[in-house]
């Protein structure tokens, strides 16, 4: 790896934590929502780095695409934008404090693990590159994976008419 | 040959099946003589057998096996028939006597809304009595026995709407259920000391261990009699007959006269080869039936109701027939009981025909003979069929009656003294009874409108009680003093000295019966006698015969009740819900203890997830 | 260290600050996108992996995990703009009728 590559990472690694950061703490919903496209889109170009081109289009195409314009349609939709900030009810008065600790240790576990589990598990020198283009994820998803594709299909138009059936008035 | 044996049982079975399934498309004339003429054949091939005893020279008895039934280990049952001599006589009995009446029940029943049912049920009782007489071990007679006491209960609770008559059903099916019980433990009793239920097996054992088995033999005879006090109603269980008078009059005359209630007479008949092993049960067996015989004698010389009158005499009777098996005069017994069947059958369909004659007005109850009187000329028929009836029940010759009873009689004097009086006087009190029930029902001037207005019944009604009549007069004829036909014709299972007429005896009974009657004539005639006597005193103690039904609701019914109560409302409400509530109670407490936690908020649930998630995370990185 | 370990790290960072977007967010709206960032954070761990192995499964999984996100998304949103309706509110706190 380069160190115009590490630069790369280190920079798009930054903005996605930004933006991550913007989602988490933004008042307004569409800023929220913009947040998460550019994080989208970061995540598109990391995936360009690790050799998945597919999947960069399909982040973009997909996520940054249709589902968040989906998002901000309904947000649009709602006129849900502003988020005026409420009292917690008594139930989650120490919601706050709690969720930053757990989440901490969360990132320390994490942590925990990537620094012990570097040793136990080296990485090959020289892993191999196999072929990523979107005909040879096709043949993936039309070989092995065929069956799976199948049920993910027939899931997707399980949730198509249920979004209907569900947003149909009364 | 095993069909042939069956059919009697299984035609009545096709009956209820075809009225049953098409009966509403026969209507009512069809639903009638068709469940009348299946009766009327298996009268015919009970003839046939009868006949085919009766040709062999030594009257073995016709015995197949229908079905296997039980087979477990030493327990083996089968559904076998056996016609011999005794039970012949009683299918004749059954079939014929059932005939009559279901033809009767035709005119009878008439535009009952429940027709159909009642001749369902009536045939259902046929079959069922059938099986009773035609098994050939304890088991199949047992399930007859069974059998014959659920009809007898749907029959006496036909008009079940009014509570009165569903009351009478009841008390019927519980009472008979006590002896019953008795009767289960002698089957089991039996089955012990034998290793068989088999009549043959068990009556061959018998003779050939004999007085081996005295003290087994005490123990189930006492047990089987216990069974026939229940369906035979003598004392202590005898409550239920009078109110069985609560079904219609035809199922009075059939089931609680002429047949099932000679059920336990017939078993302890069959089973005399092991009563005569157990003088002492023989002792009990005759006190109880002249014990019975006098008090609900003396008890039907108080009843105002006309079937009530005939229900007391009827377990009176019964009560002769048990005394003289108690004496060991079966042959007595059941030619008493053959006699009994046509007179107290004939009795009871006349006393229906003046029911249905009298019931045209809905505010007089036309049972009470207070409401009745001279209907003699308005019912002639009838009449003549009461008179028959009634003096061959009050023993006058030459009617069939007066045979039958002067044999117990006689049984009973050369036998035991305290029993001979016990049933002498009853056969005073009887005359004195039937007397009283003619002339109040028939003789005098009618005291209501609705007696004025009374007219004979139709032909399909007085037709079966012209037959019966015929049976009454020449009943006699059967067994004639000094070894007549039943006589020979039991011979073969019942091996017996048979006596000669007493003249004394008879004459002095016969002087005394008419005496009765001719006493009974002057007391009653001024009827309003009848109402004034049962006000009080010894009539209101005889008019509810001695109190035992008081004393059974004081001494069972109501500590019953007290039972019932406390377990109720002390240990129903306090210990059964308390522990139920309890637990209850205790998960209510502990889900207060917990429900803060389901708050109901979406974000607490997800702290939990993630609390969840790390653990499991550190688990795995940590620990592992 | 190495771009694995660190692009792994970012990938729990960024769940990490999903997780806290679900539990310290009100909207409904929001917290479905904080949802769908920390999906976001579990694909790129599997992009990671799969190039770090060598192995397209990682990718094939990636992709199945947006599919169902699409379907996922489809119907909470069909789902919030349903309880929108009665509401008039995106507000999870108000929807606690299944309180113990």
């Amino acid at each position: 790896m380069t160190m115009a590559e590490w630069a790369l990472l280190v920079l798009l690694g930054a903005l996605s934590l930004a933006s991550a950061l913007g989602l988490l703490l933004s008042r307004n919903a569409v800023y929220a929502a913009l947040f998460l496209v550019l994080n989208f889109s970061v995540g598109a170009v990391i995936y360009l780095l690790f050799n998945a081109p597919f999947l960069a289009v399909t982040q973009v195409a997909v996520y940054a695409g249709a589902i968040m314009v989906l998002f901000v349609f309904v947000i649009m939709l709602l006129g849900a934008e502003r988020l005026a900030p409420a009292e917690n009810p008594p139930g989650l008065a120490y919601q706050r404090p709690l969720a930053i600790i757990l989440a901490v240790a969360l990132l320390a576990v994490a942590a925990w693990a990537l620094l012990s589990g570097a040793q136990i598990e080296p990485s090959p020198s020289v892993a191999p590159r196999p072929d990523s283009s979107p005909q040879a994820m096709g043949m993936w998803l039309f070989g092995p994976y065929l069956l799976p594709l199948q049920v993910v299909a027939l899931l997707l138009l399980a949730a198509m008419v249920g979004a209907l059936v569900l947003s149909r008035k009364s | 040959m095993e069909l042939f044996v069956a059919s009697p049982i299984l035609f009545p079975l096709l009956g209820i099946l075809l009225n049953v399934l098409i009966g509403k498309k026969l209507g009512e004339r069809g639903v009638g003589w068709l469940a009348s003429t299946v009766v009327v054949a298996s009268f015919a091939v009970s003839l046939a057998l009868f006949a085919q005893v009766a040709g062999d020279s030594e009257h073995a008895a016709v015995h197949v096996k229908v079905l296997p039934w039980i087979s477990a280990g030493p327990l083996q049952v089968s559904w076998g028939l056996l016609v011999d001599p005794l039970s012949s006589v009683m299918m004749l009995i059954v079939t014929g006597i059932g005939a009559l009446i279901h033809i009767y029940s035709i005119g009878y029943m008439h535009g009952d809304p429940h027709f159909q049912r009642f001749f369902v049920y009536l045939n259902l009782f046929i079959a069922s009595m059938l099986t009773l007489v035609m098994a050939d071990n304890f088991l199949v007679l047992f399930v007859g026995w069974e059998l014959v006491g659920l009809c007898s209960y749907l029959l006496i609770g036909f008009w079940f709407t009014e509570l009165k008559n569903a009351a009478a059903g009841r008390k019927a099916f519980v009472v008979n259920r006590i002896g019953d019980v008795g009767f289960v433990l002698g089957i089991l009793a039996i089955f012990v000391t034998f290793g068989s239920l088999d009549f043959a097996e068990v009556f061959k054992a018998v003779k050939a261990q004999g007085g081996a088995l005295a003290a087994a033999a005490g123990v189930i005879t006492l047990l089987l009699f216990i069974g026939a006090t229940g369906k035979s109603a003598q004392i202590p269980l005898f409550v239920w007959l009078p109110d069985a008078m609560a079904g219609p009059t035809p199922v009075s005359a059939l089931i609680h006269a002429a047949t099932m209630v000679t059920a336990g007479i017939y078993m302890m008949t069959r089973a005399h080869a092991l009563f005569e092993l157990a003088p002492f049960t023989q002792q009990i067996v005759a006190l109880v039936g002249a014990l019975t015989a006098l008090v609900a004698g003396t008890s039907a010389l108080r009843q105002l109701d006309i079937k009530r009158v005939l229900a007391y005499s009827t377990v009176s009777q019964l009560g002769f027939m048990v005394a003289a098996a108690g004496l060991g005069a079966y042959v007595a017994s059941m030619f008493h009981l053959l006699t009994h069947a046509f007179f107290k059958a004939l009795l009871f369909l006349a006393a229906g025909s003046v029911i249905h004659g009298m019931g045209h007005d809905r505010h007089t109850d036309p049972q009470d003979m207070r409401n009745m009187g001279g209907l003699a000329r308005r019912m002639p028929v009838t009449f003549a069929a009461f008179v028959i009836g009634g003096l061959a029940l009050a023993g006058v010759p030459p009617l069939s009656g007066f045979f039958s009873k002067d044999e117990i009689l006689l049984a009973a004097f050369t036998h035991q003294p305290l029993t001979f009086l016990l049933l002498g006087a009853t056969a005073i009190v009887t005359a004195l009874y039937v007397g009283r029930q003619l002339i109040l029902v028939f003789l005098g001037e009618p005291r209501t409108a609705s007696a004025a207005h009374a007219h004979e019944s139709p032909a399909v009604m007085t037709a079966p009680l012209i037959a019966l009549a015929v049976g009454a007069v020449l009943g006699g004829a059967l067994n004639l003093p000094g070894g007549g036909w039943l006589h020979h014709w039991l011979e073969p299972l019942i091996a017996e000295q048979a006596k000669p007429l007493n003249l004394p005896l008879a004459a002095f009974f016969t002087a005394l019966s008419v005496l009765a009657l001719a006493v009974a004539g002057w007391m009653y005639r001024r009827p309003e006698r009848a109402a004034r006597e049962v006000a009080r005193g010894v009539g209101l103690f005889l008019a509810r015969a001695w109190r035992i039904d008081d004393a059974y609701a004081q001494v069972v019914v109501k500590p019953f009740y007290f039972i019932s109560t406390v377990c109720a409302q002390v240990v129903d409400v306090g210990l059964v819900d308390g522990a139920v509530n309890g637990v209850g109670d205790v998960f209510r407490r502990l889900a207060q203890l917990v429900r803060g936690l389901q708050t109901g908020l979406v974000r607490n649930y997800g702290l939990v997830m993630l609390l969840g998630a790390v653990l499991v995370t550190a688990y795995f990185v940590v620990v592992r | 260290m190495d771009a694995t370990s660190f692009v792994t790290f970012l990938s729990a960072a960024l769940f990490v600050i999903g997780a806290l977007g679900v539990l310290l967010r009100r909207s409904a709206l929001l917290i479905f996108m904080s949802v769908e960032l920390m999906l976001n954070a579990a694909n790129l761990a599997f992009v990671t992996f799969a190039h770090r192995w060598g192995q397209l499964d990682g990718q094939v999984t990636v992709f199945f995990i947006m599919t169902i996100a699409a379907a996922e998304v489809a119907v909470g949103l069909a789902l919030i703009v349903t309880i929108f309706r009665t509401k008039r509110s995106t507000s999870v706190d108000e929807l606690a009728q299944l309180r113990g």
